[in-house]
């Protein structure tokens, strides 16, 4: 329509008609590239609930014999697949809680309480960025054997939690830093002493880099494959990673049943993701950003 | 002590106070700061040291380490004179170069397109082109290995095209490559793509406006404004990609296990197989060391060059 009506802040391009064909070819590779970020997961769902034979011959389609939801059904009766299920959890939980909690300790200190030492205590844990687990897991695994915790749940969190601790200190301390020292001052005036003000003011204030700090880690523990591919022997211990490489090994090209426990895998995943995709994001972008 | 709190702009009441409680602070700061740096030091530094040590002998990781299993940097020779080592790095190396000429510009190219503007549905979009980044490597390598197997979904579709022969893109040793690097280019350009996306954000629109007004084309918008005022974020990914090309382990392991005969090794599943594996603590820690010898000097370098001024403490 008429320029004059349109939002200031969103001006028309200037090549007016250039615009609607420019749109078409966004539109063109937006879509091929939608179509093979979701070939393979589209892929996935459909195998899963159709026959192996029916699943090879057509890639894409919909079950000719009947949807075989058996696929689903021995996973989910399976016992073993539950225990890992439990496994994953405890996993998440363990890794999630004790890191955020350790992680907005320090930061707040390296935030707030200026002390001697200070900046090279935190260039030390910014070394932490560099290594992430698989580069350092000869040694962890060194260590661990060292503490007796092979085969110990505790084997596979204590070191996800360290390894993790360095990027949630760095994004927190950025958000932290971010919150006026009139406020903190005004506390202590109130008889708040810096315990009381952490807690019940900056960790509420905090919340919503809590939370970005927080899915992460839950995603990074959900996730974890090679840690527990080294420490924990007995697969009573194993988490879903684990559970689904051995399914695979079992059942080597029975492609329908796998896919099935693939897509097992990716419904918590998926929906875990659609709310908290903000929080995501903000962790992922706002942290490394500010650096 | 006092230095540093002087250092803390205008005195007020609850400043003066503070330096009274110095005691206080000091527990305040034990309490808060050693559970987290205790667990660092003891799962993250001392292993990396003592793997240093351990670099030194020739130990299979049973019983303690003697003094006549010392074997001084023979390991390292080992190391370096080893030609499927160099061939893990070359591959390193690849996939370094494949994320720089292809991953990052696509990543960038959709951020320019997702990120900004008026696209209807661009925040679905952006949900749904970063769903990739949140599977975890297993489900990621899992559902590739469907799709690149002889009679996956990649063979199936190409054979409509008459004269088509099977491909076994993870058997191939030409191909098993560029394979992994699709893989890894679908689980990790969302990540890439989200930093470029709150990057642009940060742009403001009135210089792009501005630059429109004065009769800059979009080609010259995004060549001056855009990419210059992108750069520390573009660096940024520069950075994590490299990281991330040599660290990579799990969609590898999972899709090839470094095969078809080293075609597709990577240095952790060269660690992993040759020290690991075969319990040759010593060489493995001796790999360790150097990956770890060479990521800090990578970083170093490279921040010290090119993130100088992002780099506040």
């Amino acid at each position: 329509m008429s320029a004059v009506t349109r939002d200031p802040r969103t001006p028309k391009n200037r090549l007016g008609r250039d615009s609607t064909l420019g749109m078409v070819i966004k539109y063109i590779l937006l879509g091929i590239v939608l179509f093979l970020i979701l070939a393979p997961i589209v892929t996935a769902i459909s195998g899963s609930i159709r026959t192996t034979g029916e699943f090879i011959a057509r890639p894409f389609g919909l079950p000719t014999q009947g949807i075989q939801w058996s696929n689903y059904i021995d996973i989910l009766v399976n016992n073993s697949f539950w225990n890992s299920f439990r496994n994953t959890l405890f996993i998440t939980v363990g890794v999630t809680s004790l890191n955020v909690v350790f992680g907005s300790m320090m930061a707040f200190v390296f935030a707030r309480v200026p002390f001697r030492g200070r900046t090279f205590l935190f260039n030390v844990l910014s070394i932490g960025l560099l290594f992430p687990l698989v580069v350092a897991i000869l040694p962890i695994f060194i260590q661990i054997r060292q503490i007796g915790l092979i085969n110990s749940m505790w084997g596979v969190i204590l070191p996800l939690v360290a390894f993790g601790l360095p990027g949630t200190v760095v994004i927190l301390r950025g958000f932290f830093k971010g919150i006026p020292d009139e406020l903190e001052d005004a506390s202590y005036i109130d008889g708040c002493n810096r315990m009381q003000f952490f807690f019940y003011i900056l960790l509420p204030m905090a919340r919503p880099a809590l939370a970005a700090v927080g899915t992460l880690q839950v995603i990074a523990g959900w996730n974890e494959y090679f840690l527990p591919l080294l420490i924990l022997n007995d697969p009573k211990l194993w988490p879903l990673p684990l559970g689904i490489m051995q399914f695979q090994g079992q059942f080597g090209r029975e492609w329908a049943l796998i896919m099935a426990y693939v897509v097992i895998l990716m419904v918590p995943t998926v929906l875990f993701y659609l709310f908290t995709e903000r929080y995501i994001v903000t962790g992922l972008t706002g942290g490394e950003l500010k650096g | 002590m006092s230095a540093v709190t002087i250092s803390r702009a205008p005195t007020s009441i609850a400043t003066i106070d503070k330096r009274r409680n110095d005691r206080s602070k000091w527990l305040t700061i034990a309490f808060f700061l050693l559970p987290g740096m205790g667990m660092f030091l003891f799962f993250v530094l001392v292993p990396i040291a003592q793997s240093a040590y351990y670099s030194l002998f020739k130990w299979n990781g049973f019983g303690p380490i003697t003094s006549d299993m010392f074997q001084g940097l023979k390991n390292y020779q080992d190391l370096f004179s080893d030609r499927i080592f160099w061939m893990a790095v070359q591959h390193s190396i690849f996939l370094v170069s494949g994320s720089l000429i292809i991953q990052l510009p696509l990543a960038l190219g959709l951020a320019l397109l997702v990120g900004r503007g008026e696209l209807p549905g661009r925040r679905q979009l952006r949900i749904i082109l970063f769903i990739p980044y949140v599977f975890s490597e297993v489900i990621t390598a899992l559902l590739w290995l469907y799709v690149l197997n002889p009679s996956g979904l990649f063979n199936t579709l190409l054979a409509a095209i008459p004269g088509y022969q099977n491909i076994g893109w993870l058997s191939n040793r030409d191909l098993v490559m560029f394979s992994i690097f699709l893989v890894l280019t679908w689980k990790y350009f969302g990540f890439h793509m989200i930093l470029y996306m709150a990057g642009l954000q940060g742009i403001s629109k009135d210089l792009e406006e501005a630059a429109r007004i004065d009769g800059a084309t979009e080609y010259q918008v995004l060549k001056f404004i855009i990419i210059p005022m992108l750069s520390p974020t573009i660096k940024l990914t520069i950075f994590l990609a490299v990281l991330g090309a040599f660290q990579q382990f799990v969609v590898v392991s999972v899709l090839t296990q470094g095969g078809p005969v080293n075609a597709s090794e990577l240095i952790a599943t060269y660690l992993n197989k040759y020290g690991i594996k075969v319990l040759k603590l010593g060489y493995g820690s001796a790999i360790a060391v150097t990956l770890f010898v060479s990521m800090l000097a990578f970083s170093l370098t490279y921040q010290g060059l090119f993130m100088r001024e992002e780099k506040t403490t």
